[in-house]
């Protein structure tokens, strides 16, 4: 074995690995909670403002830095609005005389 | 900061994540597993900012889309969720074809290619990716957003050719990528980018009815698929994590709602059912008789039980019966009735929907039991109150080979030994199918609308 390894082939690696901790947590979502599940995926998908805020990172400012702030907008919906719902939901779920 | 101490700041915000889906796995743990999440986007974003030059711009843009998000999520109401989580799932799909445009415009900027360069080709090909899954969930999105809010018709809409039509269409896609991996140029890009957005159109348009929840979870998959394709781009670990960690979620939740309603995945895809076509059922022309009698009836039925099993449907939510139905819930509990509510996976309009919609008519969590769990005992049960379900009832499902429902799992409440149905009419369900249940000895039908009836109950048991 000689050479670099291609980001690509690392990527690749977080990417399976990443997949099946999520396999595997998401089976053990209880049904109750599957639409607060689908709000914080929302909430966690909202980490393309990572990817966002990278475009809208130079000093200078062209057509992708505009595109990326409107991004970062875009994906702040999300992130607050996510988690924000996901809260709201999950303190109605109570247990019988609470 | 130094590009190793950003990926593990990166590690830190996705074990965080991690621990938010964990936490999902009993309400107990839940609220804990949402801050969790919160504190992990917050060192996620604040690690990205300090890499950044416009600090300034930057915040102002979180602040905008935080206040949207933030109103929105406080005034939202719970029958809304769907609708409010398939607008989101698009703006994740909008922001990642932005995302990936600015790549494309200024790769210098992001690191993965030298002033002078041109994009790597194995970068083009994930920036293509990336570009078409984002921009499928975009307006794919937005159709499942109009269906929900019924803005537009929930029917699916279909026409000739339509299956070879999206194949073109894909093909050509396929093509301009292909085009733009020869030789990158905006105009491949740009056509690709369009045909992506059509055909988010076209896929989602052909499905609807019941099939809803499987669309809204698939959508939900596809946005992340779309962040960690625009990660693989820029090479960034965070955003393949996050993006993998939900696209499989979505992918799971599509399988446990195409499983509870017995349907191939590429079917409902495909498009089809929930509307229409499965409506030819089988009418033998005998005139089949049925019991109706009064909330009164029900009510004295009920508080002369031992067990009460409550089948709660989506006809609750809509009658906004859900705070009465609690009330003669703890009306039947004090005259020492057990009360407890079953529910299918489809009950609803999205995974685990009608679970939220009882919750936030306060009925505790530990009384609202999930179909697996509660089948064995509708037997033992002497009262089964159904309440604006159809389809997910239907014995059907079980005993006669030719329904089009056939192996569909369901609330076997024909088991037990009085079934209360309440109802508008004898109307059909979303399959347009007739129902056995409705015709059974032990069967009684109470007319009316579901949050009238109910009060009448609770008045009578008073």
């Amino acid at each position: 074995m000689s050479g670099v390894v291609d980001p690509f082939v690392m990527n690749l690696t977080v990417f399976v690995l990443a997949i099946f901790i999520g396999y595997h947590v998401v089976w053990n979502v209880t049904p109750a909670l599957h639409t607060p599940l689908m709000a914080v995926t929302n909430a966690v998908s909202g980490i393309i403002i990572v990817g966002a805020m990278l475009a809208a990172k130079p000093e200078e400012m062209d057509i992708g830095t505009i595109l990326g702030l409107v991004a970062v907008a875009l994906a702040a919906v999300n992130v607050f609005g996510g988690f924000l719902v996901t809260q709201r939901m999950l303190s109605m779920f109570k247990k019988k005389g609470k | 900061m130094s590009a190793n101490s950003v990926y593990l700041a990166y590690l830190v915000a996705a074990v965080l994540f991690i621990l938010t889906l964990k936490g999902l796995s009993s309400p107990m743990t839940s609220r804990r597993g949402n801050m969790f999440g919160m504190i992990g986007m917050a060192i996620a974003v604040l690690t990205t900012l300090s890499l950044t030059h416009n600090v300034g711009l930057i915040v102002l843009a979180i602040l905008v889309g935080g206040t949207v998000g933030s109103v929105v999520a406080r005034r939202v109401e719970m029958t809304q969720m769907p609708e409010m989580v398939a607008a989101m799932h698009s703006l994740v799909g909008l922001a990642a074809v932005l995302v990936a445009m600015a790549a494309f415009n200024n790769p210098v900027a992001y690191g993965i290619a030298l002033p002078g360069e041109m994009l790597h080709s194995s970068n083009r090909i994930e920036l293509f990716i990336g570009t078409f899954v984002g921009a499928i969930t975009f307006t794919g999105s937005i159709i499942a957003f109009l269906k929900l809010s019924a803005r537009l018709s929930g029917k699916p809409l279909r026409f000739a050719g339509q299956h070879w039509l999206n194949l073109g269409l894909g093909i050509s896609m396929l093509g301009f990528g292909i085009a733009f991996f020869l030789s990158p140029s905006w105009t491949p890009f740009l056509i690709m980018t369009a045909i992506a957005l059509l055909l988010g159109v076209l896929l989602i348009m052909p499905i609807g009815g019941a099939d809803m929840p499987v669309v809204i979870s698939m959508l939900n998959s596809y946005s992340g698929w779309a962040a960690a394709g625009i990660g693989f781009t820029l090479n960034n670990n965070m955003l393949i994590i996050a993006g993998s960690l939900v696209g499989s979620s979505g992918a799971i939740l599509s399988y446990i709602m195409c499983r509870a309603m017995n349907r191939a995945f590429l079917n409902v895809i495909l498009g089809g059912f929930g509307g229409g076509e499965a409506a030819a059922a089988s009418d033998d022309g005998v005139q089949k008789t049925y019991r109706s009698g009064s909330a009164d009836d029900a009510a004295f039925l009920m508080g002369n039980a031992d067990s009460v099993i409550i089948v709660p449907g989506y006809g609750l939510a809509v009658a906004r019966a859900q705070h009465a139905i609690k009330e003669m819930s703890n009306a039947l509990t004090s005259k020492g009735v057990k009360v407890r509510y079953a529910i299918h996976p489809v009950a609803g309009r999205m995974p685990g929907h009608m679970n939220v919609l009882l919750a936030e008519a306060e009925v505790p969590y530990d009384q609202v039991v999930e179909m697996d769990e509660i089948n064995n005992e509708f037997a033992d049960t002497d009262v089964v109150l159904v309440i604006g379900a159809n389809d997910v009832v239907n014995p059907a499902a079980k005993n006669d080979k030719s329904s089009p429902i056939y192996g569909m799992p369901i609330l076997e409440v024909h088991k037990a030994r009085t079934v209360l149905v309440v109802k508008r009419s004898m109307a059909t369900g979303y399959a347009g199918l007739d129902n056995d249940l409705f015709y059974m000895d032990k069967t009684m039908m109470v007319f009316g609308d579901a949050k009238k009836v109910v009060e009448d109950v609770i008045k009578a048991l008073a």
